[in-house]
């Protein structure tokens, strides 16, 4: 390379060529560590980066027949379609409203629950209910969904219990009525994850100062003032952090969750962006335009995660990044 | 003053029993179908609310465990997960390693693990791409497309980066390469930290069902999850579970208590491993939340 250097580069060529030789010694020297990356670079190539240059199928009609070279373009085909369907929309609302709920209800729910954790003086018996309130996060979503079905069917034990103990004769139809459909699903997550979702905050609120709660008892400040001036201040950046990370999920709504939830009776309300991208996909196998759907919703993902952090850092908070 | 420490122990009361409760409707699904799971037929059809049977039988669990597609799962599984977690620990901790060390690109390589926290192809190329690869119809399917978690990579990298530099330092003046040095001298250190992450890992191998009914079409390739969603959600367990022979059984047991017997053998390993990962979790979860 150095040889081929026209003339006039000759001044600086001594230089440009001893830093090539050196960098060169540098990666020979680390050539083990670039053969460790290999597999994992590879992996994420493959499984990872691959399929997002295969979303071009979104643009096409592809046919697994015909392959990505082969199959006709077709452009904005699909998000034509997509804008414009009335189906979408619903679903788009079906999903955008049980995020809402979810960031209503099962976000500030494990916040509440290290507020009183962080209360008990107690060690052991703090202990002792953490470790059992942490435990559901590792069950599976079958498990989860199959347990509330033993307890909320018609001959479950929540209409047993009804029934035996205030005579209730007709069972409610917790899991057939689309009426219970969301508070359902927003009350599995919350039983899940509440516990595990503690974690993070009790972190936080171990890093609040002792000495700010002895000075505000010294100044007469009481329980309910020493909370709203000292810890949600303490927890304010680990909120806004969380809160960040959540909305870039605001299209996402618990696909494996939901699909053990569907049935033929709340089908309408529950159909949400990742389910109807699974109906369309998998078994229609309409390829592209159910690509189309996944990136709609990967790119508005993408623009909210981002935008929430410029947002929080035009606040004065921490931000993600 | 004494009017607010009488609130003060008011409150403490207050709180103490909130919790118990809370911890009580965490615990008391598992006692419920652990105990009508031993119910008896009769007893069964008997009663329409059940909380402890007057007498025993094991019947519900002779029969999950006499039929054929049941325990193909369960092996299935078992198989799954420790392929799959052994994967995972090869994969992410070599990566992890790589990155850890100042070489070229490795900045841009990081990068890109971090876009793809933030942005996923999704679900239709992803399937396609396993498709491609051939791996649909094998149990392969759930292992190597999940073959890294990017959050533990970037995790155990940091853990990796943490390690003092002069181990390193003292291990070239040997004359050791980066292979020895990972092989001798950061994984036995990391012991720890692997430990933990391969149970996250194996965990969530056992946990997988949508992979299992996305990507494997063949009954007798589905792990204990899809199985189980067949048995509890779907209300099949018929259906799920085969013929099995009726040599120790006169009567077939109720749905149900083969419903509650199978989400137990389910449950069962994650109770096993749940206070070793209770060892770990809490420090895992917190490194991860150290910006990187």
């Amino acid at each position: 390379m150095t040889e081929l250097s026209p003339p006039a580069a000759m001044a600086e060529a001594p230089s440009t060529a001893s830093r090539w030789r050196k960098a060169r010694r540098k990666a020979w020297r680390d050539r083990f560590l670039y053969l460790l990356v290999l597999p994992g670079l590879a992996y994420f190539i493959v499984y990872r980066i691959a399929p997002m240059l295969g979303m071009v199928i979104a643009f096409q009609d592809y046919s697994p027949f015909l392959g990505f070279t082969g199959s006709e373009w077709v452009g904005f085909k699909h998000f034509a379609t997509l804008f414009d369907s009335a189906e979408v929309v619903r679903v788009l609302w079906n999903t955008l409203y049980l995020s809402f709920l979810q960031i209503l209800f099962s976000f500030p729910a494990p916040i509440l629950l290290a507020l009183l954790l962080n209360e008990v003086r107690h060690q052991a018996f703090k202990r002792l209910i953490q470790s059992i309130v942490y435990l559901p996060h590792f069950l599976s979503w079958v498990i989860v969904v199959g347990i509330s079905m033993i307890f909320l069917r018609t001959h479950g034990f929540i209409n047993g219990f009804l029934h035996t103990a205030f005579g209730m004769e007709k069972p409610i139809d917790f899991l057939i009525d689309p009426v219970f459909f969301r508070p359902l699903l927003i009350l599995q997550v919350i039983w899940k994850e509440i516990g595990w979702g503690t974690i993070i905050f009790l972190a936080a609120l171990a890093g609040i100062g002792p000495e700010l709660y002895e000075a505000a008892i010294v100044d007469g400040a009481g329980r309910w003032r020493r909370m709203w001036h000292i810890t949600l201040p303490g927890l304010r950046t680990t909120i806004v952090i969380l809160l960040i990370l959540r909305l870039g999920q605001v299209l996402d709504s618990g696909f494996e969750q939901i699909f053990l939830m569907l049935n033929s009776f709340n089908s309408s309300i529950g159909n949400v962006l990742d389910i109807y991208v699974y109906t369309k996909g998998i078994m229609q196998s309409d390829y592209s335009f159910a690509t189309a759907v996944g990136l709609f919703k990967g790119v508005v993902g993408l623009i909210l995660v981002l935008g929430a952090n410029r947002l929080a850092k035009r606040f004065g908070e921490e931000g993600v990044y | 003053m004494n009017g607010s420490a009488w609130q003060d122990r008011l409150f403490r009361w207050g709180n103490a029993i909130f919790l118990v409760i809370l911890a009580a409707g965490m615990l008391f699904p598992f006692l419920y179908i652990f105990s009508v799971s031993f119910t008896t037929f009769d007893e069964f059809l008997k009663s329409d609310f059940l909380l402890w049977p007057k007498k025993w039988v094991p019947d519900a669990y002779l029969f999950i465990f006499h039929s054929r597609s049941f325990l193909r799962s369960l092996w299935m599984t078992v198989y799954l997960t420790v392929a799959g977690t052994a994967v995972n620990l090869i994969f992410t901790s070599t990566m992890a390693f790589g990155l850890s060390r100042n070489i070229y690109g490795g900045r841009a390589i990081t990068f890109m693990v971090l876009f793809t926290m933030l942005f996923s192809a999704g679900m239709i190329p992803t399937y396609l791409m396993v498709k491609m690869t051939g791996l649909l119809d094998s149990i392969w399917a759930l292992i190597l497309p999940a073959a890294i978690a990017p959050f533990n990579l970037i995790v155990i990298r940091q853990f990796f980066q943490n390690i003092p530099g002069e181990l390193y330092e003292a291990s070239v003046m040997d004359g050791a390469n980066d292979l020895t040095i990972f092989r001798k001298i950061i994984l036995p250190l990391s012991k720890p930290a692997l430990a933990a992450f391969s149970l996250f890992y194996a965990v969530g191998h056992w946990n997988t069902y949508f992979a299992g009914i996305l990507y494997l079409n063949d009954p007798k390739m589905w792990p204990i999850q899809v199985i189980l969603r067949q048995i509890v959600v779907l209300s099949d367990p018929k259906n799920a579970l085969g013929a099995v022979e009726q040599v120790l059984l006169d009567v077939q047991p109720p749905p149900e208590t083969i419903q509650m017997a199978a989400i137990l053998v389910a449950t069962l390993p994650i109770l096993i491993v749940y206070p070793f990962l209770q060892k770990h979790f809490a420090k895992g979860v917190l490194i991860g939340s150290i910006k990187g």
